[in-house]
């Protein structure tokens, strides 16, 4: 294990890089998009609502690997050239965005309404009620689960194995198929997966706990 | 204080021996004496591709693999253990043959798998069953005609763990490669334009352009590729004895046949099947 | 459209039921047992056992922590030469899917018991309950009313995950489109259009009986 590490240490590092590269991409593009479709589904208007509940069915529910491969074989037949990265990085912003999205609007729900009530009372527009009192308590909430859809993004980035993304997982095949150590070699990049996540999953569940403390409305 | 001193031992001792168990002290299939074990439970497992055409394909009607690959490893299976040996197909990529029969899960390869040096310091290999080359495929049109166009700038498709990958980066060395998990989705990738060309050898790449008249095989053959079974360090006897059969079904007319019935009808096919 | 009608002749959609078939069987067994595994081990973690609890939950959260294709590749390639186990694909994907998804609903239902008020322990003990009723009539009911929608999201992932089982070249769903569109590329849109809509129709249907479920509950 030790000698995997130390004969392959440039391919390795390099596919960490990627990993963390396309899941950070991947966590940004996804909690933008994420929060526009949760401030849809929680919005006034029907069509918003139908428009951003549809999408968030759609892509909870179709597996990660079938958007990925979409992207990578069929859009660039017909829309656009895109490489195994930006295709894999794509697919994890796509579905992971689902999941913000779900998660966001659990916490903006979980503010009490009272306060939107109140803030709107008091002369503010909905937009503006939103971005200064209920969206500032809501992160608090969601601070935790969107560190652990980073963790989950980190995992779920090994799917840029199956479209030559160079990512961590794919180096690692490619040390099995020249070594042909493949107990050593899935250990060794275990590890490495693990240097990844376990931190943020572990400070992820501190804060959680620390926050809990504070009175929540179930 | 002392709870951490406790919680920390605690890690240490799972972490150990979580280790030990991977280590791996287990009882170690692959090198249990195949024919011995084979004529106990009658039962021999083959890794063939699953996604080649001519050598290994899955067949969308029956389920089933059905190629050369196939055929000789049937074939082979018969001539040592009898007809009544039951020849279980395991399907496996060019990444992960390998492994699979260095741990056990295949007793032998069927598998387009070239004879090289290296691969000789891991497995043992049989008699060659076929000669293959390795070539290239673009989409018909392409700028590239041969390994020397593919210069700077230039993606080649190739197949993880396959040695082709390792040819053409000796071949051309500056091209980028693309190394994917199969062949059905390295001509996907192909396809969508994620490379240039594909490389791999000539007689897969005939059964992927039969698929579809856009793609060509150009610039002839630039290196051998012999195939021969592959077989785990160790299984000597076993070895001969695929040997002894592969000498006895060409023999006997069945080497013929099966050629005859995979690559009798392929126009352009310039790769020797000879043994 | 000729491609549609053709992509979806009788032949090609038997092959593709064929690996839906796969899909469910893999994943309803490797759902039950996972349940199994994940109720014991989220009790173990619940109630502290000295030692035992820890090193259950250390193992626990290193799964958690890893890419689950990590773990398919070690349970098909890792397993024979370690401990001398010979698994075929489908035994390596249910051995996986089941490690990696107990994991993820230990958690589940460790944070589930831990949710219900402390206070009700202690008033059902000195009522004179003992641990294992108390925890059987008052707790668990309560507990396993909020489990219901993560525990069955989490089946929704499994069904999805099996999918990255086409890495092994276990003939299921994923694979078996694969398949197909390796043979015609021109069935390739035909065929990831299906796929969505099967993997949509699987998953949509169990997180809508799982909210039924959830409202019977209460």
């Amino acid at each position: 294990m030790i000698t995997i590490l130390t004969d392959h240490w440039a391919d390795l590092v390099s596919g960490v890089r990627i990993t963390l590269s396309a899941s950070l991409l991947a966590l940004l593009g996804s909690l933008i998009i994420g929060v526009i479709f949760a401030l849809f589904v929680i919005s006034p208007l029907k069509p918003l609502r139908v428009l951003g509940n549809i999408y968030i069915e759609i892509f909870r529910n179709i597996p990660l690997l079938v958007v990925a491969l979409f992207f990578y074989i069929v859009i660039p037949q017909f829309v656009v050239q895109i490489d195994g990265f930006t295709a894999g990085t794509i697919g994890l912003t796509i579905y992971t965005s689902a999941f913000i999205a779900e998660t966001v609007r659990a916490g903006i729900e979980s503010v009490d309404i009272g306060q939107m009530e109140a803030a709107r009372s008091n002369g503010m527009t909905y937009l503006q009620a939103m971005t200064y009192i209920v969206l500032p308590q809501a992160i608090k909430i969601v601070i935790p689960p969107l560190g652990n859809q980073f963790v989950n993004l980190v995992k779920n980035s090994s799917v840029l194995a199956f479209l030559a993304g160079f990512d961590l997982m794919y180096q690692a095949n490619l040390i099995v198929s020249s070594t042909l150590k493949t107990t050593d070699t899935y250990l060794a990049v275990g590890l490495l997966y693990l240097l990844m996540t376990m931190p943020l999953s572990y400070l992820m569940r501190y804060l959680e706990k620390r926050w809990a403390k504070q009175p929540a409305n179930d | 204080m002392r709870r951490k001193k406790n919680k920390l031992i605690a890690l240490a001792l799972t972490l150990m021996g979580m280790m030990v168990l991977l280590a791996g002290c287990g009882d170690d299939l692959a090198s249990q004496d195949v024919l011995k074990r084979v004529k106990a439970s009658n039962e021999i497992s083959w890794g063939v591709k699953s996604d080649t055409r001519l050598f290994g394909l899955m067949s969308i009607r029956t389920g089933k693999v059905e190629g050369f690959d196939v055929d000789i490893a049937t074939a082979v299976s018969k001539e040592i253990f009898g007809d009544q040996v039951e020849v279980n197909i395991v399907p496996v990529t060019s990444n992960t043959r390998m492994s699979l029969l260095k741990n056990g899960n295949v007793d032998a390869l069927a598998s387009t798998l070239t004879i090289t040096p290296e691969r000789k310091k891991e497995v043992l290999f049989s008699d060659v069953y076929f000669n293959a080359g390795q070539a290239l495929m673009v989409k018909k049109g392409s700028k590239i005609k041969s390994v020397k166009d593919l210069t700077k700038g230039t993606k080649v498709i190739g197949l993880q763990g396959s040695n082709s990958v390792d040819n053409v980066k000796k071949a051309a060395p500056e091209a980028k490669i693309l190394q994917l998990p199969d062949a059905a989705q390295a001509f996907a990738a192909l396809k969508s334009g994620q490379g240039d060309a594909m490389t791999s050898d000539n007689a897969i790449l005939y059964g992927l352009a039969a698929d579809d008249s856009d793609y060509e095989i150009v610039g002839g053959t630039f290196t051998k590729e012999p195939y021969g079974l592959g077989i785990n360090l160790g299984q000597e006897k076993f070895q001969k004895a695929v040997d002894q059969a592969l000498k006895a079904i060409e023999t006997d007319g069945t080497y013929a046949k099966i050629v005859k019935k995979w690559f009798g009808k392929i126009d352009g096919f310039d790769g020797g099947v000879v043994k | 459209m000729q491609n549609f009608i053709d992509a979806y002749s009788w032949l090609n959609m038997r092959f593709l039921f064929e690996g839906l078939w796969v899909t469910i069987y893999v994943s309803v067994i490797s759902v039950v047992l996972s349940f199994i595994i994940g109720a014991i081990l989220g009790f173990v973690r619940y109630v502290k056992v000295k030692y035992l609890s820890m090193i259950v939950g250390f193992v626990i959260d290193l799964i958690r922590n890893l890419p689950l294709l990590l773990i398919i590749f070690f349970m098909y390639f890792g397993l024979p030469s370690t401990l001398g186990i010979r698994l075929n694909t489908v035994a390596a994907a249910i051995v996986a899917l089941t490690v990696f998804e107990s994991a993820m609903l230990a958690e589940i239902i460790r944070s589930g018991i831990a949710s219900v008020d402390h206070g009700q322990m202690e008033a059902a003990r000195s009522n004179g309950m003992s641990y294992l009723q108390a925890m059987w009539y008052i707790i668990l009911p309560q507990a396993l009313r909020r489990m219901v929608p993560p525990i069955v999201s989490q089946f929704v992932s499994l069904v999805k995950d099996s999918s990255l089982a086409t890495i092994i070249l276990l003939p299921e769903l994923m694979y078996h489109a694969q398949i197909i569109y390796g043979q015609n590329s021109n069935y390739m849109i035909p065929m990831f259009a299906a796929l969505a809509v099967l993997y949509f129709a699987i998953c949509f249907l169990l997180s809508r009986l799982s909210r039924a479920l959830a409202k019977r509950l209460k």
